[in-house]
């Protein structure tokens, strides 16, 4: 037997080889679970078509419509030409036209479950450790927080995966991120990965898999583990992953498709392998302290260019590109942008859209108003999330203090659908990019975490959500 | 698919850093339904004023830029969405190869499979290339080697599964397919 020692990606990228490398030919890598939406799988079903190809295995492909749908209510394809732009309702049309002549399972607007691909998969357990799991989406990063190895595709190999439930992988390079220390109050799971991004740039983790170990990971629940793993394709990396712990096996236990019984104990004593072994040896390693870190926010035109909440804009470093960012931004390097006016306020994405974030945007917007210059949009990850937040009053919460309180989806975090941050606004965010025109055609986001949207919301500024005295 | 040996073309820059895929085809044109076209929304928002008017100076807009099938980008081409829109955009514009410091791995990979080839090249042949924009450049995928005009030369290195499915007009899915046994084989050892 092989008794090198291996890492947690190792592990589940060699159980998963079909056909193993070589220097001419990629791996074929099996896909345990294959998600999928309406905009990036069209072309997909259209060349599964002309090639007279069925669905390999359409039970291990979880759909569901997130990117285009709109957030306010409806409850069946009728009501989408009354409150949808035309192109959206034609690809959400389809999606569901594909999913039925493919026999594949949708959840959509009449399910319950429906919600935003990277939250409902974990939601319903189908999101498990060791699996192996791909959407044409770059955030699937999200589910390596419970030692899933998942990873964003392209359309074409969205068609691979659908035919042959395989796909072509040359294996990645392994990037150790260590956490040390503890979360300081009114520091997120947001600010860590921030503070990743900042330093090891947006490239930084190219051509590697991350995996997030050091004393800080046994503390961090799954919800902030899934915040800090979907956005490690911002540094560049293929994936990020955390090693299953009690955690996780506890987040999973009588989940909807979670194994049940006898398979549920085989599945922990399984699961319960999936670490890095001692002496495993990753190809990158950096540090970051979790002591020092204070709440983040991007002040460019992509989620490298991060500095902490109370901090100057950086001077630029000659290039065009910065100087462009800042343009775009207009911001100015030396100032601050604490206290400066701000136009929107976005809490939803798959990035922050969980229960536990709608309760740290809650605690602080609980008896208070949101400035009146400032639209603020609550948009819940789920359509399950959005209920369980119904039940605790969190909505009332949010209503009282005056921000929109949406259905479940992508919503402004892309602006596919209405939702949109407006032409040379400013939009605190808690979503995942800063892109130039990211949140609809002009617009410009901070991102930040919950906390600190919640008290920009209020303050009508970019604030520290630590003011407002948070716990 | 066309196969890919070799071209040559005069280069267009466009030297910004960290291009993301939102810049390339923002948002609000992924519900199109086919790929042909898609070209028209190649960096919209960079190429067109709010009234939808060409931005005269615009690298995308100038005459030189439609001979062109060569795009010189600054480093970390790609970033951010998985959309293979992107490609699909870039391809439909005109352009066959993409030059840079670095490539965004999803980018990468959906560029390949459309015949879009992403040329990773050091440091002193990109600057070489901004600093001479409109070169003429050849592009040899036999021989992995790229060629100015200026005599300037480097190789570079294509995935080799790649190169052979390009180079012979080849679909990777076809590959995938025809290793169903072992795939089957793989599902009942599970």
């Amino acid at each position: 037997m092989n008794s090198r020692p291996k890492t947690l990606f190792e592990k589940v990228w060699e159980q998963h080889v079909v056909v193993p490398e070589t220097h001419d030919i990629p791996a074929i890598i099996y896909i345990d679970l294959h998600l999928i939406h309406e905009v990036t799988t069209p072309q997909a079903f259209t060349l599964l078509r002309e090639n007279n190809l069925k669905v390999r295995d359409p039970k291990k492909v979880l759909a569901t419509m997130d990117h285009s749908t709109p957030t306010v209510p409806i409850t069946s394809l009728k009501d989408l030409d009354i409150v949808s732009e035309k192109g959206p309702a034609e690809q959400i049309r389809n999606m569901v036209k594909n999913c039925n002549d493919f026999g594949i399972e949708l959840y959509g607007f009449d399910s319950d479950r429906r919600g935003i691909v990277h939250v409902i998969g974990p939601e319903l357990g189908a999101t498990q450790p060791g699996r192996t799991m791909v959407c044409g989406d770059s955030h699937t990063s999200t589910h390596g927080a419970f030692g899933a190895l998942a990873f964003g595709i392209g359309t074409t190999e969205v068609a691979h995966v659908l035919a042959t439930q395989c796909l072509l992988q040359r294996k990645p390079k392994t990037l150790s991120v260590n956490l040390t220390g503890n979360l300081n109050s009114g520091v997120c799971a947001k600010d860590i990965i921030l503070k990743i991004v900042g330093d090891i740039g947006v490239d930084g983790g190219t051509g590697h898999v991350i995996e997030y170990r050091g004393n800080t990971v046994s503390s961090l629940s799954l919800e902030q583990r899934m915040t800090i793993c979907n956005m490690s394709i911002e540094a560049g990396a293929r994936a990020g992953m955390f090693a299953p712990d009690q955690s996780t096996f506890d987040y999973l236990e009588n989940r909807p498709m979670s194994p049940k019984g006898d398979d549920w104990v085989k599945a922990v004593n399984k699961w319960s392998n999936l670490v890095t072994d001692d002496g495993a040896i990753f190809d990158k390693e950096v540090d970051i302290d979790i002591d020092a870190l204070q709440p983040m926010i991007t002040f460019g035109t992509n989620p490298g260019m991060v500095m902490s909440i109370d901090a100057e804009v950086p001077h630029h470093n000659g290039s065009q590109s910065f100087k462009q960012a800042l343009n775009y931004m207009k911001v100015e390097s030396g100032k601050p942008l604490l206290e400066k006016p701000i136009d929107v306020v976005f809490i939803g994405s798959c990035t922050n859209s969980r229960l536990s974030d709608l309760q740290d945007a809650a605690d602080i917007l609980k008896d208070r108003k949101v400035d009146s210059n400032v639209r603020t949009l609550i948009v819940p990850g789920s359509q399950a999330i959005k209920a369980e937040a119904e039940n605790l009053g969190l909505d009332q919460i949010f209503k009282k203090a005056g921000a929109e309180w949406r259905e479940s989806g992508c919503s402004m975090c892309l602006g596919m659908n209405g939702d949109t941050v407006g032409e040379g606004k400013l939009a605190v965010s808690t979503s995942n990019r800063n892109f130039e025109g990211r949140q609809g055609k002009g617009s410009r986001t901070i991102l930040a975490s919950p906390k600190t949207a919640a008290a920009s919301a209020i303050s009508g500024v970019v604030q520290d959500p630590r003011i407002y005295g948070d716990k | 698919m066309e196969k890919i040996l070799k071209f040559s073309s005069t280069t267009i820059n466009l030297p910004n850093e960290d291009i993301d895929t939102d810049q390339i085809v923002p948002a609000r044109f992924l519900t199109l339904p086919s790929k042909e076209g898609i070209g028209d929304c190649l960096f919209y928002d960079w190429r067109f004023d709010k009234l939808g008017h060409p931005i005269e100076d615009f690298v995308l807009n100038k005459p030189e830029a439609r001979n062109s099938s060569i795009l010189v980008a600054g480093n970390n081409f790609g970033c951010g969405s998985s959309r293979e829109h992107a490609p699909w955009a870039l391809v439909d514009f005109g352009f066959k190869a993409i030059i840079s410091t670095s490539f965004a791995d999803i980018f990468k990979n959906n560029a390949l499979k459309n015949g879009l080839i992403p040329i990773t090249v050091p440091e002193d042949i990109h600057k070489k290339l901004l600093g001479n924009e409109g070169l003429e450049v050849a592009v040899d995928l036999d021989n992995l080697k790229l060629e100015t005009e200026l005599g300037n030369a480097c190789s570079f290195s294509i995935d080799p599964f790649s190169r052979y499915c390009l180079m012979n007009g080849i679909d990777q899915l076809g590959y995938i397919l025809s290793q169903e046994l072992e795939i089957t084989n793989y599902e009942t050892s599970q």
